[in-house]
């Protein structure tokens, strides 16, 4: 295999610095004792962290981005896997239209969703209503889920879901003892990746939520148009934790590599 | 064959509750918007139900206004996808070229971001690129004078590079997967050199990697919204902050929703005329 020589190095270790000189930064900032955004820091400090907890708009915008997350992520679940069988275990006509469909929130941008779902919205009377803001929620992340279900499907031996069969088990026990069990950490990494998604939107978001449904990607692209402090860097540097850690988690279920790549 | 192959009637019920959810919460609204671009607005009355009228085309396509909004997108989106190339191919290159544990988590380091609120990271290149950012003090401290970098089309570009460059490296990282090493070793032993076993052997391989790349890259940088939001300011607009400003700001709807059509069919047409184009030099190449 080639290696790389020096000067190949010398650029990826550009790239690196690229890629996470702006997550470091914030993180850096976090701590500042001062009242500016001046880098380097003249000490250390927690004061900003404690401010983030003061503001009640962030922790309410904190539980509604937690709530609308774990709720769409898990209705995702709920129909993209009948839907991933459906598109892996049957030939059916407009099977491959279905599954376009079913995908294709990834292709639209998120911007026109968001006006279209605004229009929708804004006719049934529902603008700014909780449950329609999670329905919203829910077609936007279900490919990540389904795609994941899909290649799971596709990847078990189908030998086991045979002979259960033939040896009699019914629908409902195939399922439950044979498919879901191996299909599992497609479905639970699925979960894992739609949550991320549905909690870092903030495009679609923006048009349908009212002051009290308001997300924290909404609530911090709000606040930092209108002023900047240290305590947006320590509300920014306690979402990267948060997603540094269900990204491990996701890692350990599902592999990382796996997700952002695809199947290797 | 086994019943699970039968019942097409199953697979329909399986996969309906995704439908209903889709055909009311994707199809309806994207058919409402499209209905909404040709109402009739009044800025006394608002949208008049069941007038319809061309004026918010004609106004798109006669204003110098929306003209420059477009072609700024279009060469921000154009010079983003040309730098994603530039950084996204080699680094592509060299990540698979490395040894065994590194490989793995440097390619995790790289993607990662992609995961991280598109707000975070664009916060983050404003503090780096403010007045006093450390970029700033780094120009300072080299002898030089502090240049405004935040709220240019710089901050933009430079943020959108950031967000778009793990969505080229995938696909390249991909099709360089499906290389065989084998064909580097033959061409090497057989006296190329190094150069030559890349421009000839590697590149034509990720050449439709890069290109389902660029698709991809182009695509969300011309519809993206929250780096020029944050990044661009006020003033430096682009199509999605326009499009936002229509409907929050304005309260035009019908102007919005019109900007919204044009900017998804415009980005279609960009990118069906670049799949044309890309797919007649390749059968050219091929000789078919």
């Amino acid at each position: 295999m080639t290696r790389n020589g020096p000067l190949g190095l010398a650029f990826h270790t550009l790239v690196m610095v690229f890629m996470l000189a702006p997550l470091v930064v914030v993180c850096l900032v976090a701590f500042t004792p001062e009242n500016t955004l001046s880098l380097p820091t003249a000490g250390f400090s927690l004061r900003w962290f404690a401010a983030v907890f003061e503001r009640a708009d962030f922790l309410t915008a904190f539980y509604n981005s937690l709530q609308l997350a774990a709720l769409s992520a898990t209705l995702a679940t709920l129909i993209a896997v009948p839907a991933g069988l459906a598109i892996t275990r049957y030939r059916f006509p407009g099977q491959g239209l279905l599954n376009g469909l079913f995908l294709s929130p990834i292709i639209i941008p998120h911007l026109v969703l968001g006006v279209a779902m605004l229009r929708l919205f804004a006719l049934l009377g529902v603008n700014g209503s909780f449950s329609w803001l999670v329905l919203a929620h829910v077609v936007v992340i279900t490919p990540y889920v389904l795609r994941l279900v899909i290649a799971a499907a596709i990847g078990i031996d189908r030998s086991a879901e045979q002979a259960a069969e033939s040896l009699g088990a019914s629908r409902t026990t195939l399922f439950c003892r044979i498919t879901l069990p191996m299909i599992l950490p497609g479905v639970a990494g699925g979960w894992l990746l739609a949550f991320i998604n549905s909690f870092d939107e903030v495009t679609l978001s923006i048009f349908v939520t009212s002051p009290a449904t308001q997300t924290l990607p909404v609530r911090m692209y709000v606040y930092a148009t209108e002023s900047i402090d240290p305590m947006m860097a320590a509300v920014s540097a306690l979402v990267i934790a948060l997603t540094a850690a269900t990204m491990i988690l996701l890692d350990r279920i599902y592999g990382l590599d796996r997700v952002l790549v695809g199947k290797q | 064959m086994s019943s699970l192959l039968r019942g097409t009637g199953r697979a329909y019920l399986l996969s309906a509750p995704a439908l209903v959810l889709f055909a009311g919460l994707l199809l309806a609204p994207l058919a409402l918007t499209l209905a909404l671009s040709f109402n009739v607005f009044d800025y006394e009355t608002g949208i008049k139900e069941g007038s319809y009228t061309l004026a918010h085309y004609l106004g798109l396509l006669g204003d110098p206004y929306f003209y420059e909004i477009f072609l700024r997108t279009f060469w921000i989106s154009a010079l983003v996808t040309l730098l994603c190339v530039l950084i996204g191919v080699p680094e592509a290159i060299v990540l698979s070229r490395m040894g065994a544990p590194w490989r793995s988590i440097f390619l995790i380091l790289v993607l990662t971001p992609l995961l991280i609120s598109v707000v975070v990271r664009a916060f983050g290149w404003s503090l780096l690129l403010g007045a006093d950012g450390l970029v700033n003090q780094a120009i300072v401290a080299l002898g030089g004078r502090p240049l405004k970098l935040l709220y240019t089309p710089f901050a933009v570009v430079v943020g959108l590079v950031h967000v778009m460059l793990p969505f080229m490296i995938i696909p390249v990282w991909t099709s360089l997967q499906k290389l065989d090493p084998a064909a580097e070793q033959a061409a090497l032993s057989l006296g190329a050199s190094h150069l030559t076993v890349l421009r000839r052997i590697v590149l034509p391989q990720v050449l439709p990697g890069v290109l389902s790349g660029t698709l991809i890259v182009f695509g969300l940088a011309a519809s993206s919204f929250a780096i020029p939001g944050l990044l661009g300011g006020r003033r430096l607009k682009m199509v999605a902050t326009l499009i936002y400003d229509q409907y929050l700001a304005e309260l035009n709807w019908p102007m919005g929703a019109t900007l919204a059509v044009a900017l998804l069919l415009l980005n279609l047409l960009v990118m069906l005329g670049w799949n044309r184009l890309v797919e007649r030099r390749y059968k050219r190449a091929l000789g078919v």
